[in-house]
């Protein structure tokens, strides 16, 4: 291990350790607890400009209701529920799929099409954003939630595709030759043996496309503009305009519009970490 | 009768049997199959758009009417914009500056790679900041600065200085949006560093410390060698997320003061969005390719390398 274990170091050295980490974790949150801090507060103390002292009355619940009540903001959520869930079922699927194709079958343009999947991965937003605009309206689902279901399964495929073709290639063949020698199709070669076998990867990736595609903002600007179909990045941003003097509101709203990624994170913290360091231990 | 309907009963398994193998793909046509639905998605959305961007470049257009042929014109055009020059040096800034994510993401790392009760929540808070949306992380890091109640003042003056309004300033506005990048590239750079800790190999590390080697010596010599994907990762994505910016300069800024913190990938949409300049919109999203591609060829350079 590295450093050193703290536990063979002196008792002095512990205890300020111990100390430290949450003194650092306070220095580190700070930005993020002076919002949560906010959120709670009576209109009248931010008026007052009490931002920073105890509140003179805790408006937790009044605050939250009227998040909810006031503005679109359950709308915007579902919104958001309802264009990630397809969305990361979709470029999942896809993906597992053309992992496998590209894992586990030798043919000449492989690593060519993996290369293209890992760079188009990598490619700026604006380079795609005119063409996949205008596609988008040509298609006549500008402004509905397939216009971010379809663009986000596209694009999360060159991620996802990575993701499992890099876990499926340490599989053992052995097990896919011997269902070939037995007559096995390859479907279900890919349904009886390599699904069950990529369950925990599965878990990892979905979790983590949940987060991306949750937190997208610059697609949600693009291709869409009602309220109806507007998913909660963008529709906090709206917000923020019309709502100026009420920091309480907005720092309310923005907390409920990170709780779900952040929720599915603190749940799913081993998958989420293996899914985000898959490529740094190997690579 | 009985003859001809036995046989139409065979022939009718035979078809079954037929119709079963011609639904079973050969090995080779299997990987195809596998391949095609990612591949249409992929290529309608990712691969034709870029060339589609690349060629509307040349052209002058306002979205809705006729395009025109104006060749490079988009391009010379850029080239005396000051907004152009403006961007161009504030991605510059994002990009050496955000270049302090991977080594702060590695002290932190160290610092907390230890086994004490607690730590894994430890470890988690300080991810924390990576999970939320950078609309969010705008608000927040808007809220910290803000000149009258911002905690960033309250400090300044508790040293004694005068409150600075960071984002209402041309000299700081950047600065103070990449801070506020910074704050989950170094943390997504932490969970890699932590990751490669965890697989650092404990037989070398014994080796080096009886040949007396420690602190900061061990982690030159020793310890980052064997930290390398974790670096290389680390480096790539945080090169990416500089050149990507643009959820906190719209969230934070808007580009503003008069177009002081735009980049790239912002000016980009505003001349497109709100001027209705798609053509030189293109070109501007052709020039951030073009030097996000100097990376992504790296990236997949390494890649095949290490395949092959």
């Amino acid at each position: 291990m590295f450093p050193q274990p703290i536990a063979k170091a002196s008792f002095g050295v512990n205890i300020s350790y111990r100390i430290a980490l949450p003194v650092s974790i306070v220095l580190w949150l700070l930005p993020l607890m002076a919002v949560m801090a906010t959120s709670v507060r009576s209109l009248a103390d931010i008026n007052a400009g009490n931002y920073w002292g105890l509140p003179t009355e805790w408006n937790f619940v009044e605050n939250y209701t009227m998040v909810f009540t006031s503005t679109p903001m359950a709308q915007y959520m579902f919104n958001s529920l309802l264009i990630t869930l397809p969305s990361v079922a979709g470029a999942v699927a896809l993906s597992t799929l053309a992992g496998f194709a590209l894992a586990k079958y030798q043919f000449k343009s492989n690593v060519w099409l993996f290369a293209m999947f890992i760079g188009g991965n990598f490619v700026p937003f604006q380079i795609l954003m005119i063409p996949v605009r205008d596609l988008t309206i040509q298609l006549g689902i500008y402004d509905t939630h397939w216009a971010l279901i379809m663009f986000h399964i596209a694009f999360q495929t060159g991620f996802c595709t990575l993701f499992m073709r890099n876990f499926i290639v340490g599989l053992p063949s052995e097990l896919i030759e011997a269902a070939r020698v037995e007559g096995v199709s390859e479907f279900k070669i890919f349904w009886f043996i390599v699904l069950p076998l990529v369950r925990p990867a599965l878990a990892a990736l979905s979790v983590l496309v949940f987060t991306f595609i949750w937190n997208d903002f610059f697609w949600a600007l693009v291709l869409v503009q009602s309220d109806e179909v507007r998913p909660v990045t963008a529709g906090l941003s709206a917000l923020r305009g019309q709502w100026l003097a009420s920091w309480q509101l907005i720092s309310a709203g923005a907390i409920v519009a990170a709780l779900p990624p952040v929720a599915l994170f603190f749940m799913m913290q081993r998958h989420f970490i293996a899914g985000l360091t898959l490529g740094a231990t190997k690579g | 009768m009985n003859i001809t309907g036995n046989s139409q009963a065979l022939s009718n398994s035979r078809a079954w049997i037929s119709k079963k193998s011609d639904f079973r793909i050969s090995k080779k046509a299997a990987p195809w199959i596998f391949l095609l639905p990612a591949l249409v998605i992929f290529t309608i959305y990712v691969v034709y758009p870029i060339l589609d961007s690349i060629w509307l470049s040349f052209f002058q257009w306002d979205g809705i009417g006729e395009k025109t042929w104006v060749g490079l014109d988009n391009y010379s055009q850029l080239l005396g914009s000051k907004e152009f020059r403006t961007a161009l040096i504030n991605n510059v800034i994002w990009l050496v500056l955000f270049m302090l994510a991977p080594p702060l993401g590695l002290m932190i790392a160290l610092f907390l790679n230890q086994q004490v009760y607690g730590i894994r929540m430890v470890k988690a808070l300080f991810f924390f900041p990576f999970v939320i949306s950078q609309v969010v992380v705008g608000l927040v890091f808007s809220w910290f600065y803000d000149p009258s109640f911002g905690l960033l003042n309250i400090v300044i003056s508790w040293f004694g200085g005068d409150s600075v309004s960071i984002l209402a300033n041309e000299q700081y506005v950047t600065y103070g949006i990449v801070a506020a990048g910074l704050w989950p590239q170094i943390a997504y750079c932490m969970i890699l560093y932590l990751t490669g800790l965890n697989n650092l190999d404990p037989e070398q590390l014994e080796a080096a410390r009886l040949d007396g080697s420690r602190g900061l010596k061990m982690l030159w010599y020793v310890v980052l060698p064997q930290l390398k994907p974790a670096t290389f990762i680390a480096i790539v994505v945080t090169v990416i997320g500089a050149l990507r910016s643009f959820d906190l300069v719209a969230t934070m800024t808007a580009g503003g003061p008069w177009g002081s913190s735009t980049v790239l990938a912002y000016m980009m949409y505003e001349e497109s969005i709100f001027n209705y300049r798609m053509g030189f919109g293109a070109s501007v999203a052709v020039v951030l390719f073009l030097i996000m591609d100097i990376y992504i060829a790296y990236f997949l350079w390494r890649m095949i390398r290490s395949e092959k």
